[in-house]
């Protein structure tokens, strides 16, 4: 009998790393999610202003942080910049790390996507979002809860598969 | 161990991406906090390296969070705040130091469980198969296995 | 042309593989002494043929030969020749092939050098080595050929991964291969243990010097891992707990307890179906490490490039090697039963605490290593665990085995008495406790519960084991091989458990901004900056800092950690320079610049007792070959034709 425990234990291990080569050990879930956004209060980029996290209420918002910097924040763009042409949601850029006049000139150059943009110029506010680098998009409801993030640049595919879905149901709950 | 190929570039992309941008100044701690300080970082993962803590990496976050430990640390927030304030933000999986839960019992108690059944066993497997007690004081000495074999040829009937 | 004579060697040796792996199968089976024969020949074509494919590769790399795919993916035209040949194991693809090498090399070994094993039982470990390099081999040919041309050709090679471009690297890899491969010597031998049922102090015999071959490789494999890391990575650290660690250390600590119970089943013929069930534990921890680090399952520093069909492959062959070994064990071993009782207070009491301890350290490894995968699994959310968990649960799992050491060997066989190892043990213990007061009068910077029990702990081990052989030497004159093997491996341990304590307790570092001229304060060590200037390399570029180190205005020693670019895979590297002494390291690595002023961020260790743990691991290790040459395992023709009868 005793002689069986290890062949079990082994049958078990095999079937852990069966199931382990299904996951992906990257992926960490964001402890944010069903929580309201982190509260911030930052300067916008333009002028001499300052957004604070209030804005971020009223409709659903994708917040997105990104840089000038950031190469793989070029994929997204033109996803972003569909979506903010068709007006299916309202994005809230956050400048990481960034010179104003870089993200500017960026901006200017790729077109500007974000119904306004806050900079966090040292990256305090975004170690509140739990951000790991950028570009990183948050999707939040109309009462500024997190309901899905996204590490990476965001696909067509991300969009149709994962987000859209997701607006339909903030939609329906917030007629 | 170190022998493999240390990653996939891909899987690096975000702490090399995160190269271009500025990285908060690091507070420096006062004397007496250091070693609080050191032993905590190495006890958080960065989160988007590879498997390093912070004191380990040199990425732009791992810069930015080892300032928020020393900022914490220099107002005086104790190591449970500063790790609550981590995981608020990341996650359980910054804690190289899974916390007592539920779902980690297994993992704290295992192997103390497992010694306990090795040494039990241990002890059952050296105690069985001998004598019944008052007998076991004075096992036989060891035979000569010559003088045993005169003694089983001189009485060839009573073999066991 | 000579990638595709690479590739042909590849697909010939996995038709040698088969018939390797079956031929004597059947011979045994059918009890065919010509097919059982067939083994020894075939496994000799078997290592000339992989080892043209090996070459094939090498020649590849040396000619730069960028229509090779892995090697346009592992080399450049400026990489030096030596990193060249080494490049041939710096990826996934050319790794395996060392490893099949490696298997082939074994085999080859066990061929050539049991010649006076019986005939079934080396047709059976032959053959299960044969069985086990046609996965090897059948892997590497269907998802990891190393000689896939690309097109269109490219002008230059991506280069070999900086960190491997290290001399330390250069030996590590093989060293460690051997290790693991190693224990498939041992795995092969308590198959065909299974398969004949037989089991005897002869088998021990044979198994014993292979084994303890395999651990001495492993063991070297470990600490030149660890020597490298902790020159090329600049964080100072030795030892991360990280999954690719693990999986080496796995193997480790159950071929460590394999080599102990082998004793026992030798001397006493006890313990049969325990040793059986550890040889084939140890080569399938092996096995495992591999699927750990190809797979991708878990985040690591060191982990291949994965892909999943590598995963599935190596899973597979899990499925079947491990299934059917543990089947067979299931099976079998009952019929393997070890006659006569032992008590706990004896040598082979001892072994047997000694291998619990072993066995739960390895178990505790593998629980902290797949613990995030399982929480993963069923659904309870991203964990870590790191170093505080595995240092939390191994030291208290690894003062106890220091502890036995030391007892264990002046405990006499069958049944001991307390008198005679009290009597043994008098001298030693006193001497243990004054060396332990001196080291930690002198060294240690601040008095805890660990530092005195570590510090003992570790004297204690190295001095009790010398009080054997020299009381071996005073009663007999001689003192045999194994015995002097097994007092310096462990007094390697002692020295180890020393080192590790001391290095982990009263390690100083501090992370400091430094401008040309400025110093700062590191223990009792003053580390002055006196800039930087740029050096050319052969494929690198690099800054190279001078940084003086003085104690109360002495000079002690001039560190120049350099931060490498490395032009060809357009990377950074940093390499720490280091003074090492018996008493401390001291250890700086360069961070980047701060700034326009010339300000540099720099780490600063010092770090007392670190050069013990790798002297503990060669001490160890020396004392490895000796036990694996003692005379007693050399081919005794008449002895072992009796045996064989």
């Amino acid at each position: 009998m005793r002689y069986l425990v290890p062949v079990s234990l082994i049958v078990g291990l095999l079937v852990l790393l069966g199931i382990g080569l299904r996951l992906d050990p990257t992926e960490v879930p964001s402890p944010l999610i069903g929580k309201l956004a982190p509260p911030f209060d930052l300067p916008t980029l333009e002028d001499d202003g300052r957004v604070t996290s209030d804005v971020l209420l009223g409709q659903p918002t994708l917040v997105n942080f990104f840089a000038s910097w950031c190469t793989p924040c070029l994929a997204e763009h033109p996803l972003f910049m569909r979506l903010s042409a068709g007006g299916s949601v309202r994005i809230v850029g956050i400048s990481y790390k960034d010179r104003p006049e870089d993200t500017s000139r960026w901006l200017a150059r790729h077109g500007n996507p974000f119904a306004l943009v806050a900079r966090d110029a040292v990256g305090a506010s975004a170690i509140d979002w739990g951000v790991y680098g950028v570009p990183e998009s948050y999707l939040l409801d109309a009462e500024g809860r997190i309901v899905h993030k996204h590490v990476g640049p965001i696909s067509d595919a991300d969009w149709r598969g994962t987000f859209e879905p997701k607006l339909r149901d903030l939609a329906r709950l917030t007629p | 161990m170190k022998t493999w190929l240390p990653v996939p570039l891909l899987s690096l992309l975000p702490c090399l991406l995160l190269f271009a941008g500025a990285a908060l100044a690091v507070p420096e701690v006062n004397e007496a906090e250091r070693p609080r300080y050191q032993a905590l970082l190495h006890e958080l993962r960065c989160v988007v390296c590879q498997n390093q803590s912070i004191a380990e990496s040199n990425a732009p976050l791992a810069k930015d969070l080892r300032g928020q430990v020393a900022t914490q640390i220099n107002a005086g927030r104790s190591n449970d705040q500063i790790r609550q304030y981590l995981t608020e933000r990341y996650g359980d999986f910054v804690l190289y130091k899974p916390p007592l839960r539920a779902r980690t019992l297994a993992l704290w108690f295992g192997p103390f469980v497992l010694l306990a059944a090795g040494l039990v066993m241990a002890v059952w497997f050296t105690r069985r198969r001998r004598r019944p007690p008052g007998a076991a004081a004075d096992v036989p000495a060891p035979v000569d296995a010559a003088a045993l074999q005169g003694l089983l040829d001189r009485y060839p009937g009573e073999r066991p | 042309m000579i990638a595709e004579l690479g590739h042909f060697a590849l697909l010939i040796a996995l038709a040698v593989a088969v018939l390797m792996a079956l031929v004597p199968a059947y011979g045994v089976w059918r009890t065919d002494a010509t097919a059982m024969a067939f083994a020894r020949p075939a496994a000799l074509v078997l290592l000339a043929v992989i080892f043209v494919a090996y070459l094939c590769l090498t020649a590849s790399f040396v000619n730069h030969d960028f229509s090779v795919a892995y090697v346009a993916g592992h080399s450049h035209s400026e990489l030096p020749l030596i990193y060249r040949i080494s490049a041939v194991w710096g990826g996934h693809e050319g790794s395996l092939l060392l490893w099949v090498l490696m298997l082939s090399g074994w085999s080859a070994a066990v061929a050539l050098l049991n010649r006076n094993l019986p005939l079934n039982i080396s047709a059976l470990v032959l053959s299960t080595l044969g069985a086990v390099a046609v996965g090897f081999v059948l892997f590497t040919v269907i998802t990891s050929n190393p000689f896939d041309r690309l097109v269109p050709i490219p002008a230059d090679g991506r280069d070999l991964n900086p960190l491997l471009q290290d001399p330390g690297l250069i030996i590590h890899p093989p060293l460690l291969y051997m290790g693991y491969v190693g224990f498939s010597v041992a795995f092969a031998f308590a198959i065909a243990a299974l398969v004949t049922g037989r089991l005897d102090a002869a088998w021990a015999r044979w198994t014993r010097p292979w084994t303890t071959s395999a651990w001495l490789f492993l063991t070297m494999g470990i600490a030149l891992g660890s020597w490298w890391a902790y020159h090329e990575l600049g964080w100072g650290g030795w030892w991360f707990w990280d999954p690719v660690e693990n999986a080496s250390f796995m193997p480790w600590l159950i071929g460590t307890a394999l080599i102990h119970s082998l004793a026992v089943t030798e001397k006493r013929g006890l313990l049969k179906s325990w040793t059986v069930l550890l040889a084939i534990m140890a080569f399938s921890l092996s096995l495992l490490g591999t699927f750990l680090v190809r797979s991708g399952v878990l985040i690591s520093v060191h982990a291949f490039a994965t892909d999943p069909a590598r995963g599935v492959f190596i899973l597979g062959f899990l499925v079947v090697v491990l299934g059917g070994a543990f089947t067979l064990y299931a099976w079998r071993a009952p019929k393997l039963v070890s006659d006569g009782a032992f008590p706990l207070f004896s040598r082979e009491g001892f072994l047997l605490l000694n291998n619990v301890f072993l066995s739960v350290s390895a178990a505790a490894v593998l629980l902290g290593t797949l613990y995030p995968l399982f929480a993963d699994a069923v659904g309870l959310g991203k964990i870590s665990v790191g170093p505080p968990y595995f240092n939390a649960v191994f030291l208290p799992l690894m003062a106890p085995l220091a502890l036995l050491v030391g007892l264990a060997a002046a405990v006499n066989w069958k049944r001991a008495r307390l008198t005679d190892m009290t009597r043994r043990l008098r001298l030693p213990l006193l001497l243990s406790l004054v060396v332990a007061a001196l080291l930690i009068w002198q060294w240690a910077t601040d008095i805890g519960l660990v530092v005195l029990v570590g510090g003992w702990l570790g004297c204690w081990t190295l001095v009790a084991a010398l009080a054997e052989p020299t009381r071996r030497l005073r009663l007999t004159g001689r003192l045999p091989r194994g015995v002097a093997g097994m007092a310096i491996a462990h007094v390697g341990f002692g020295a180890m458990v020393l080192g590790i304590t001391f290095v982990s307790l009263f390690s100083v570092e501090r992370d400091v901004r430094l401008a040309p001229g400025q110093s700062a304060d590191v223990a009792q060590f003053r580390f002055q900056f006196d800039g930087i200037e740029p050096i050319q390399g052969p494929n690198y570029d690099a800054d190279r800092g001078t940084i003086r180190v003085y104690r109360d205005d002495d000079l002690v020693t001039t560190l120049y950690p350099e931060k490498r670019f490395y032009r060809g895979a357009q990377q950074l590297m940093t390499d720490a320079s280091v003074r090492h002494s018996l008493s401390r390291d001291l250890y700086a690595s360069l961070g980047e610049p701060i700034g326009d002023a010339g300000e540099w961020a720099i780490r600063l260790y010092v770090k007392p007792m670190m050069l013990w743990v790798w002297l503990g691991a060669v001490i160890m290790t020396l004392g490895g070959i000796l036990a694996a040459s003692d005379r007693r395992y050399r081919a005794r023709p008449a002895a072992l034709a009796e045996a064989a009868a």
